[in-house]
């Protein structure tokens, strides 16, 4: 690599307009979660006076004592947990399936059920014709409403599809044949192992999708101890709205007026961090998965 | 009928593979193909008592019904102006940032832009909302702390404001996906020959005219595909985003379609669900028509098409 001063002054040029211009997207992009960091943990009287701008002003820790204090939280937090572990698995239980079974050319009607499939991608139903077919199934108000609709989208049935047409061998197939494999067998011992790499690009693209759901739950419960939390967060962040009873410290619960935007602030830190902490697990994934996506696509 | 029965020897070998296809059908022909038949409703006067067969046919009445009412016009023009806006903002960028992290030479600061552009695409439309709602407040935010550091006094309330919602939406949504949709186009960079910038150095060309000559022509399909894609999702402007933006006044400047069909289908006591479904069908409609148009254009005009 040549020294930056041995650099033509047009070259020169471009390279400080675009170092410029990416700082000023990182910038951009990183500043809110900095202050929002910050904002979490200092006195909501800091925060009204405008003296929080880049560090936290008289540090408190108030905020995430009452989230932590506050029942609703909790049980939107295991509810989101429970849909997004129990949907993740239906997800990929039937789309690894279909998969296998779309994969295969000596299936007669394969081709039709993928075509069937792939259109649903341009043609479908909407939200009333979904919630007409939820009631009819007496799912409203249950966990089913949130878990099985959408359990193969045809987008991620295609990547996991491509994924195994071009990354397991034929001869594999006519191996385990000659010994005696039946379908079911060579899918469960030989297909399902081989696929680890494809399965968890499909695991995370389903569970980011359940764990930032918010209108199907919204239509579809009614109870609130089934919300999930984009329900629960909906209410405290944007209608600010957070019931004193949920709040169990008594202390905390005098004071929850003054609090109210110190919950906030806390709160989205506190629904970052499972993001920020397996983010850069998730990324690498991520953006392989939109690979294999856009191949095909 | 020796073609039949050997059809039905080969079905009948692969036995296992129709069990294990079973419950995807199923679930194929109950929660895809049943809610998309069931759009007829548009056509009908549906209440409930009498089922979806039983409500009887009103061909385009419900259409007509939308097309009259005070609210098209509005709903449509809010639609459009969020979808156009949205994608001659959010579209170029990720392009251009793609572009311009390609050309620098560091390695790990590219690295740490990307990864770091990436983070807001995980989070969650509510908090999403959350975080604009906050950040822009004009006394507890930061927007608020800024402008009063510099002019000493509270600065206008942005939500106060309807007209200004079309540049909250656009401009956040543009923020929370620049990174996501710059990996298209990073790894279709990274496919270029090396070979041909070495050519292009050997003429002369500084990193500005190679980015214009070598790297641009080699996106250039990707980008071509991208933007009938888009194009073709041109009406489905974010339901959450909206819903969740939405308040009483701003209402004229952000009632767009999707919002508008969940309030007299689900939200309102009245539940028209044919009214509603129609007007969701015309969506979809313009949807198709933009996504051949595009389709189209491009064939005849870069020869890049998606079919």
């Amino acid at each position: 690599m040549r020294k930056f001063r041995n650099y033509g002054w047009d070259d020169k040029l471009f390279y400080i307009v675009s170092y410029f211009l990416t700082c000023v997207i990182f910038v951009v992009v990183l500043y809110p979660f900095l202050f929002v960091l910050s904002a979490s943990f200092s006195s909501a009287d800091a925060i009204f006076s405008g003296k929080v701008v880049l560090w936290p002003v008289d540090i408190t820790l108030d905020g995430y004592k009452t989230v932590l204090h506050n029942t609703n939280i909790l049980t939107g937090f295991l509810n989101s947990v429970l849909y997004t572990v129990t949907g993740t698995m239906i997800n990929l239980v039937m789309t690894m399936t279909a998969a296998y079974c779309l994969s295969r050319d000596d299936v007669p009607g394969a081709r039709i059920i993928l075509f069937l499939f792939t259109f649903t991608m341009f043609f479908g139903g909407n939200m009333i014709t979904n919630y007409m077919l939820i009631r009819s199934l007496g799912f409203l108000d249950k966990i089913w409403a949130i878990i099985i609709p959408g359990a193969i989208s045809a987008y991620n049935l295609i990547i996991a599809r491509t994924f195994i047409q071009s990354n397991i061998p034929r001869d594999l197939f006519e191996a385990a044949v000659m010994d005696g494999c039946s379908d079911i067998k060579y899918y469960v011992r030989i297909v399902l192992p081989l696929s680890k790499p494809v399965a968890s690009v499909l695991v995370l693209f389903y569970a980011v999708g359940h764990w930032n759901s918010y209108f199907n739950p919204m239509i579809y419960l009614n109870t609130r101890s089934k919300f999930s939390m984009p329900l629960i967060l909906k209410e405290i962040l944007i209608s600010n709205q957070i019931d004193p009873s949920t709040v169990t410290d008594p202390e905390l619960q005098m004071r929850l007026a003054s609090l109210a935007i110190s919950i906030q602030y806390a709160l989205i830190i506190v629904t970052l961090v499972p993001v920020i902490a397996i983010y850069p697990f998730i990324q690498k994934h991520f953006t392989k998965g939109i690979m294999l996506g856009s191949i095909k696509g | 009928m020796a073609y039949k029965k050997h059809l039905l020897k080969k079905m009948k070998a692969r036995w296992q593979i129709y069990l294990l296809l079973l419950l995807p059908v199923l679930y194929l022909v109950i929660f895809c193909y049943v809610p998309m038949f069931g759009q007829i409703i548009a056509f009908k006067d549906y209440n409930i008592s009498d089922g979806i067969w039983g409500s009887k046919w009103v061909g385009l009445a419900n259409f007509r019904t939308f097309f009259e009412s005070y609210q098209f016009e509005q709903v449509l023009r809010n639609t459009l102006v969020l979808s156009i806006y949205g994608f001659l903002a959010g579209f170029p960028i990720p392009i251009a940032l793609a572009l311009i992290l390609n050309a620098l030479p560091g390695r790990r600061f590219k690295k740490l832009v990307q990864g770091t552009a990436f983070i807001p695409y995980f989070i969650s439309t509510v908090v999403m909302v959350g975080l604009v709602l906050k950040i822009l407040n004009n006394r507890s935010g930061l927007y608020g702390a800024v402008l009063m550091a510099l002019t000493g006094r509270t600065p206008m309330d942005l939500f106060s404001k309807g007209s200004l919602f079309k540049h909250i939406y656009v401009w956040s949504g543009v923020w929370q996906s620049m990174g996501y949709n710059t990996v298209v186009y990073t790894a279709a960079l990274a496919g270029v020959d090396e070979s041909l910038h070495d050519a292009a150095r050997i003429d002369r060309a500084n990193r500005f005219q190679r980015l214009l000559h070598v790297d641009w022509p080699a996106i250039k399909p990707t980008v071509v595909i991208m933007m009938i894609l888009s194009l073709g999702h041109i009406m489905s402007v974010g339901l959450d985003k909206a819903l969740l933006m939405q308040n009483n006044i701003n209402l004229a400047h952000s009632e767009i379609i999707s919002t508008y069909v969940y309030k007299i289908g689900l939200a309102s006591g009245l539940g028209n669900f044919s009214l509603s479904t129609a007007i969701s069908i015309f969506n979809a409609v313009i949807n198709l028509i933009m996504l051949f148009l595009a389709n189209t254009i491009s064939k005849k005009v870069t020869e890049n098409s998606i079919f």
